[in-house]
């Protein structure tokens, strides 16, 4: 089979955001860069695909500028064996991000199944799986919790509200998008990370597959910090009078109730 | 005058409370609110959205479309854009709402604002301001590419406007052409509990790791049958020790909620935690550290034991709202 997997490098969910002074995107400086999380459940349901199908490939692509073949290496120290990076400038939206991935794809061959993170927990769109699926005119499913895979086809269980389930048939080829659950991502061994600093990433600039500026949709503009909260107020007494004077605050002065 | 296509979101014949509060939106900004709605049996649905305020509503309804799917839903909501060119489409950032709107924005070729907890309609124009990195920091989306300007509005983000009794929608049928489907809806199975998901409910009430195993969030349970609209959530430190769901969570690798009322029960507040809550109108902390980071965001704090005061607040609020 031949599996693809899309990846982004994100800030650690630990890192406090600054602003850069354009408001335009993030201060970068002293970032520690980590694999996008629902992209790692991605990876591993790649991998384990792989591993009950002999013969099989994994190819891992991202798009962004040059720090993700970091990223990319960790992918392959997981245990892809093929890595593609798509060099971008720092802030591309979602469709140009969409697109270096469908022109990386489409020069890599067909998948039979493409696996990609929910959404990526920087800018939290959500919304390359499905631009991705759709400019490649593939069926998809996103918040994938389960993959059942038979022969030609892919039964999946997606989580809406509620904790309801959608259960999907998608004949491959089709594209996947994990939440977490959907597996337990391995750690990437020594001996494995050590080869994967050896391994080749092939590399497009974002120009040479016809991805342009003039291809971008929506622009981030005035970041800012959320307005920091005013001190709130800890209630006295024992238990009984906290909780006494807490309904009353909440019906009498938030007025919430 | 400008129309705005709004997608209507329903379950079990009634119409969600977000589809109300983006039609509330389209007319106060004076535009034309055209609802797109898709199921079968539409007869209550389509009154109700005459009574939240829709002038028209387009109705595509039939068996082929029993269940939600990206591909048929996808195709039906284009050919509504096609027949009435709206500049600004609103669509409800809810499971369904996610998966389908990159979809037909890809397939119109046009820029989504994801997630937005504010928007502008100003003429023919959409302002969108947009929490990034789970609300650690808020942006506004400025769109550069052509119309429609699309946008998903979570929950509870706008408010809504009076319901008109007796009011009704001009309803137009959509054929329905869902051209050739490759995915298969096989079966759609409701949650165990018919209770409110985390990012619909007014009131949540969390857990954190301090609720020692399943069995104790019980007690949240309780306060949250007290509670109304509300649902109980949890923080990732409890759904990696396997005491909730991942459904149940909360946070940057969870869900992002802004309720009216938030009580957070021995929950620390890690900085990925409170990216998910901050922005609730109304935070109560219950822990018993006092130096945990949850109070810096906390309106109200209790320090103490949450298997004390849980109890003792599901009485207090049960009086009050009895």
């Amino acid at each position: 089979m031949n599996i693809f997997v899309c990846i982004k490098q994100v800030p650690a969910t630990e890192t406090k955001i600054k602003i850069n002074g354009s408001g335009t995107g993030i201060d970068t400086t002293g970032v520690k860069w980590i694999m996008s999380p629902y992209d790692e459940f991605a990876v591993e349901e790649a991998l384990r695909l792989k591993e009950k199908n002999a013969g099989s490939t994994v190819t891992v692509f991202s798009a962004g500028p040059s720090r993700i073949a970091e990223t990319l290496r960790t992918a392959l120290a997981m245990g892809c064996d093929n890595a593609v990076c798509v060099d971008t400038p720092e802030e591309i939206d979602s469709f140009q991000a969409a697109k270096c991935l469908a022109e990386a794809i489409r020069k890599e061959g067909k998948p039979d199944v493409i696996f990609t993170g929910k959404q990526a927990i920087d800018d939290d769109c959500a919304q390359v799986s499905q631009l991705l699926a759709t400019f490649l005119e593939l069926p998809y499913a996103t918040v994938v919790l389960n993959a059942e895979y038979g022969s030609g086809q892919i039964t999946v269980k997606r989580e809406t509200e509620g904790g309801t389930i959608e259960i999907i048939a998608l004949p491959t080829p089709c594209l996947i998008a994990a939440q977490k659950g959907l597996n337990e991502p391995r750690f990437a061994s020594l001996p494995n990370i050590m080869k994967a600093k050896k391994k080749e990433i092939k590399t497009h600039p974002m120009a040479s597959l016809g991805v342009t500026d003039a291809d971008r949709k929506i622009k981030l503009v005035n970041m800012q910090l959320p307005p920091a909260k005013a001190a709130g107020k800890k209630l006295a007494g024992d238990a009984a009078a906290q909780s006494k004077d807490l309904v009353k605050l909440l019906r009498e002065e938030a007025k919430v109730l | 005058m400008a129309t705005v296509l709004i997608y209507a979101e329903h379950k079990e014949g009634k119409v969600k409370k977000v589809t109300h509060e983006l039609i509330s939106e389209a007319n106060r900004a004076g535009a034309e609110s055209v609802v797109f709605v898709a199921g079968q049996g539409l007869d209550a649905v389509n009154k109700e959205l005459g009574e939240m305020g829709a002038k028209r509503v387009i109705a595509a309804q039939g068996d082929a479309v029993k269940f939600y799917s990206n591909e048929a839903y996808g195709k039906l909501f284009v050919d509504a854009v096609k027949s009435t060119n709206p500049s600004v489409i609103l669509i409800p950032a809810t499971a369904q709402g996610k998966d389908l709107a990159p979809r037909i924005a890809a397939l119109l070729g046009v820029g989504l604002a994801s997630d937005c907890t504010k928007i502008q309609i100003d003429g023919e124009k959409l302002k969108a301001t947009r929490p990034i990195y789970a609300g650690k920091a808020v942006a506004d989306v400025e769109f550069v590419g052509p119309k429609p300007y699309m946008a998903t509005v979570r929950p509870n983000a706008l408010s809504v406007g009076a319901a008109s009794p007796g009011a009704s929608a001009a309803v137009t049928a959509l054929s329905l052409d869902t051209g050739a489907l490759k995915s298969t809806v096989k079966d759609v199975v409701r949650g165990a509990t018919a209770k409110l998901d985390v990012t619909e409910a007014n009131i949540v009430v969390s857990g954190g790791r301090a609720m020692k195993n399943s069995e104790n969030f019980a007690i949240l349970e309780k306060l949250s049958e007290v509670l109304p609209n509300s649902a109980v959530g949890a923080s990732r430190a409890a759904v990696d020790a396997g005491y909730r769901p991942h459904s149940y969570q909360v946070g940057q690798t969870g869900k992002v909620v802004s309720p009216t009322l938030y009580i957070a029960c021995g929950i620390s507040g890690a900085i990925q935690h409170l990216a998910g809550m901050r922005t609730s109108k109304i935070i109560v902390a219950i822990n018993k550290d006092p130096e945990a980071p949850i109070f810096q965001v906390a309106d109200y704090g209790i320090v103490g034991d949450l298997f004390e005061v849980v109890p003792l607040l599901t009485e207090e609020f049960k009086k009050a709202l009895g």
